[in-house]
């Protein structure tokens, strides 16, 4: 079980490596890649929690678990999505890039509490 | 337990070092490939964290299927070309700080766990014998929380609606252009000739075992449309018009015999969703077995895209 | 029996209504794909017309019975199941949004006929589906109570809307759709990311659980955070608005109506869920504020840009931003260190009130919108002159759903700031009655634009490209009446929104 933090620590910094592809970088298809990884932390974050009850009779809770799949799924959907609508928009003529007018811009709510 | 740790901090740090480099690939093409590779070293951490059927779905579809959809993309776009524009410095600054937060919020309620974990496994697998399933998370998939999976596969079609609505609106009822590598006498036909028999058995397999050990409908189907793909980019069969009557009924057939079991279950059952006593394990079955096929049939699907004016490539 | 005792249960109604609500838009969406487009529009009526029979007897049987509505799906309890549940929020809002689809199909008739050629066409098989699954999805939301299942639930609603925004198949609409779909995407992962959190730290999803068990701490902190941040880019909250003008302006009008009166107030509603519901007592007053000031943005800058638009699409959308800001002044005024439970769930009345409203006016100034693009063959506002004369209906259902988002007796909308505005007063927070009456004055800013332009005669008589068929501008009408009457509500079932949620509020954090 020592090897715990290390998983959750790793989920988190995929998540924070994700996040911040996702904003800054320009281009739509690393935008997708980069929802991928951040997708990727969120589900190893679910896998941390999991098995975090490991016990004597329990190798994991299996609701996570059960829960990953179906969001491991959503995901998959997404991107299909995501990669159609970028190869339709340059099919049609447009450049491959989302923004139009402003680059996205972050959300200025660090942590209300 | 030394070695294992060992293992584990290696498999941590490879990891994280191919999803830096995903962001930081020069073009899309090399990070779509670090992102298949990445997929299978998720695989592999899964395995770590004792959640087998959460490996399988992710080698199959996370790294498998996603992995393939977005090395076609970034191999189409490279074409394209693309505008090396960077975010201005204010952005990065700020996403970087937002991205610190998040990470570090994250690391810090996953880290400090409350007194006494709680955790539903002692009810799962105290009510899992009543089902007959040996599978918990197969239990938490079709019995518990038998909606969400439900619904997942209603997500699913949408998503290949929402792909299909981008077609030209003369090509509709036509087929996707997918990419044909076919050679005659290739390595890739043979493969497409050896493999899905193999692929096929294996998939019938996996989904027959997830009742009772780490498998299930999602893994064998995506097992299914990979050797279906497969068998379609060799040029040996023809991708299907999305038009098609046959592929619209496999395309439905998992959710509708799925809704169909659950709706009976208020009759039979009392519940919606719920499933008559005794007969649990075998309607399950029923439910993969349909599921199996819609979810060969969807992702398959995705893959290949709105359908196009006939195009030769 | 079991079986006699269930079909006595689903005689009686109540209970299995519940799941008849999400049954019969999946069923309406799997029975389109089979049997094809020649049949899809009459699918969606069929099960829209029900939805909306079953969105009455549920409200019906929530008012009566004075209590909640619940349904435990699989027959296996939370915090192991998933159990459904109808409150008077739910109904009310279910009922709203199943009248607001229905008056929308009836619209888009003319737009997606999908009888008139005997294949399958790509746009109306598209949109009747498309229009199906998100009444589904948002009845998922209004009755879900397991935090995953309305992930699933976010996502099904997410992907019914973007192949609507992009229904026309224009570069630019690809690329608004696109834009959505990542905003989207964030916010659904993010979202998805608290909800892990909130199970490592309770292991349950089901609000009632969660409601008697989450306390001030980190962990559950954090993940609510999370979960806010993702729900409000779904929302498009000021910051994190920038996809939705070009989305909802783009769109064809039916499904502009859709996503700017429907689809937002999903996640709105789950924001609603979380803090009202889920956790109670969890929202401090500094984030409540918090909350408030991104309101107030969103109002301020969306009125500004609405201001000056010159395309009538545009300004209604940005109009939207500025709406969706009102929504967020419920909670500093609910969540107030001053405020006495009747005083929280009158401002959480208003607000509701206000979405509600919203819907209605929203989908009948979109409806508008696309009539008079129909007739005119643009909307540029500058180029108006004479449409009140030529469409006197059509222009009559915009101006009414202004006076309700302006909000002018007897509609909706007064009665709801109204109600915001009392709370707001007895608690001390004059910063937000100000916000309030200066949005008001916005909006009447924007609408008088419009309404002169259209009200100035044109030159020569103007020639319509296309003649409006009248149901469709009955159709606009109706909603934009709608809008007028829920001020109305006052007198009669405004208080089916205690039923169920009143206790959740009254208990002590």
């Amino acid at each position: 079980m020592n090897a715990l933090p290390l998983f959750a620590s790793c989920a988190a910094m995929l998540m924070g490596l994700g996040l911040y592809a996702l904003i800054t970088d320009p281009e739509p298809l690393r935008k997708i890649l980069a929802f991928n990884l951040l997708g990727s932390g969120v589900f190893l974050a679910f896998g941390v929690i999991s098995r975090r009850v490991a016990a004597t009779e329990f190798e994991g809770d299996p609701v996570p678990q059960a829960m990953t799949i179906t969001a491991i799924v959503v995901a998959f959907a997404a991107t299909a999505m995501a990669v159609a609508l970028v190869s339709r928009l340059v099919e049609a003529g447009g450049r491959a890039t989302v923004a139009s007018e402003a680059s996205e811009e972050p959300d200025a709510d660090g942590g209300a509490s | 337990m030394t070695i294992l740790l060992f293992t584990d901090v290696c498999l941590v740090l490879l990891v994280l070092t191919i999803g830096a480099s995903i962001v930081r690939a020069r073009d899309a093409f090399e990070a779509a490939i670090a992102f298949a590779i990445y997929g299978l070293l998720l695989a592999i951490v899964w395995v770590r964290l004792a959640a087998i059927d959460v490996a399988l779905t992710e080698a199959a579809i996370g790294g498998g299927m996603t992995g393939m959809l977005l090395l076609g993309a970034a191999a189409r776009l490279r074409l394209a070309g693309d505008d090396h524009i960077r975010a201005s410095l204010r952005v990065r600054l700020a996403a970087g700080i937002l991205s610190a937060l998040v990470a570090a919020g994250v690391a810090g309620a996953v880290l400090l766990p409350p007194e006494v974990i709680p955790t539903l496994a002692p009810k799962v697998m105290e009510n899992l014998a009543s089902s007959g399933l040996g599978n918990p998370v197969a239990g938490v998939l079709f019995v518990y929380r038998a909606l969400d999976t439900l619904l997942e596969k209603v997500v699913l079609l949408l998503a290949l609606l929402g792909v299909w609505s981008l077609a030209p609106d003369g090509a509709w009822n036509g087929r996707p252009a997918i990419r044909l590598y076919a050679r005659l006498n290739g390595t890739l036909t043979f493969l497409a000739q050896l493999l899905p028999p193999i692929g096929i058995v294996v998939a019938i397999y996996m989904c027959w075992i997830g009742a009772k050990a780490p498998g299930g409908a999602f893994q064998g189907g995506t097992i299914l449309a990979a050797m279906w793909l497969l068998v379609i980019v060799a040029g040996l069969e023809s991708i299907p018009s999305i038009g098609g009557t046959w592929l619209r009924i496999m395309l439905v057939i998992g959710p509708v015999i799925f809704l169909a079991i659950g709706t009976a279950g208020i009759v039979l059952a009392n519940a919606f969703l719920a499933y008559p006593a005794g007969y649990a394990k075998p309607l399950i079955v029923a439910i993969e077995v349909a599921l199996t096929l819609s979810i060969a049939a969807a992702p398959g699907m995705l893959a290949a895209g709105p359908p196009q004016q006939e195009q030769r490539q | 029996m079991p079986g006699v005792a269930a079909l006595s249960d689903a005689a009686m109604g109540q209970p299995s209504l519940l799941v008849l609500a999400i049954v019969l838009p999946v069923t309406g969406v799997l029975l389109s794909i089979v049997a094809g487009g020649r049949y899809v529009e009459a699918i969606a009526f069929v099960v829209l017309l029900s939805g909306l029979v079953i969105a009455i007897f549920i409200f019906d049987g929530v008012w009566r019975g004075g209590r909640e509505l619940t349904y435990v799906v699989g027959g296996w309890r939370p915090p192991l199941g998933i159990m459904l549940r109808a409150d008077g929020l739910s109904a009310l809002m279910m009922s709203t949004m199943a009248v607001v689809i229905c008056v929308v199909g009836v619209f888009a008739h003319a737009d997606f006929n999908s009888r008139l050629e005997a294949a399958e066409t790509r746009s109306p098989f598209v949109f009747w589906i498309m229009l199906v699954a998100v009444s589904g999805a948002m009845n998922m939301i209004f009755l879900g109570g397991d935090l995953f299942t309305l992930y699933v639930a976010l996502e099904l609603l997410t992907f019914a809307a973007v192949p609507l925004v992009c229904l026309s198949g224009s570069a630019e609409t690809i690329r608004a759709a696109m834009r959505y779909l990542l905003f989207a995407l964030l916010g659904s992962i993010l979202y998805l990311g608290g909800t892990a959190l909130l199970y490592g730290s309770h292991a349950t999803m089901d609000f009632a659980v969660l409601s008697q068990q989450a306390h001030l701490e980190p962990a559950t902190l954090i993940a609510a955070v999370l979960m806010t941040i993702g729900l409000l880019a779904k929302t498009a909250l000021f910051p994190l608005h920038l996809w939705l003008p070009p989305a909802h302006a783009g769109a064809p009008a039916a499904a502009s109506a859709i996503l700017s009166s429907v689809v937002v107030k999903g996640s709105f509603f789950l924001v609603v869920r979380l803090w009202f519901d889920a956790l109670p007592g969890m929202l401090t007053p500094a984030g409540a504020q918090l909350l408030g000031a991104l309101g107030a943005s969103a109002i301020a800058f969306g009125s500004v840009v609405a201001l000056q638009q010159k395309r009538l699409k545009l300004l209604i959308a940005y109009s939207t931003v500025a709406q969706i800001g009102y929504l967020f002044l419920m909670f500093p005024i609910a969540f107030n260190a001053a405020a006495t439970p009747a005083q929280s769930s009158e401002a959480l009345t208003g607000g509701m009130l206000q979405a509600m409203s919203h819907m209605t006016a929203k989908a009948a100034m979109f409806m508008a919108a696309g009539l008079i693009y129909t007739a005119l063959g643009h909307d540029r506002i500058a180029d108006l002159g004479g449409t009140a004369r030529a469409l006197p209906m059509t222009m009559l259902a915009f101006a009414i759903g202004g006076v309700c988002l302006i909000g002018l007796p007897p509609s909706g909308g007064f009665l709801a700031k109204w109600l915001l505005m009392r709370a707001a007063v007895e608690t001390g927070q004059w910063p937000w009655v100000v916000v309030m009456l200066a949005g008001g004055l916005f909006t009447s800013g924007y609408m008088f634009i419009v309404l002169s332009r259209a009200l100035q005669p044109s030159g020569e008589f103007l020639k319509l490209g296309a003649a409006l068929p009248k149901y469709r501008e009955a159709a606009a009408l109706t909603l934009a009446l709608l809008s007028l009457l829920l001020g109305f509500v006052a007198l009669g079932p405004l208080d089916v929104l205690q039923v169920g949620s009143g206790t959740m509020m009254a208990a002590p954090g």
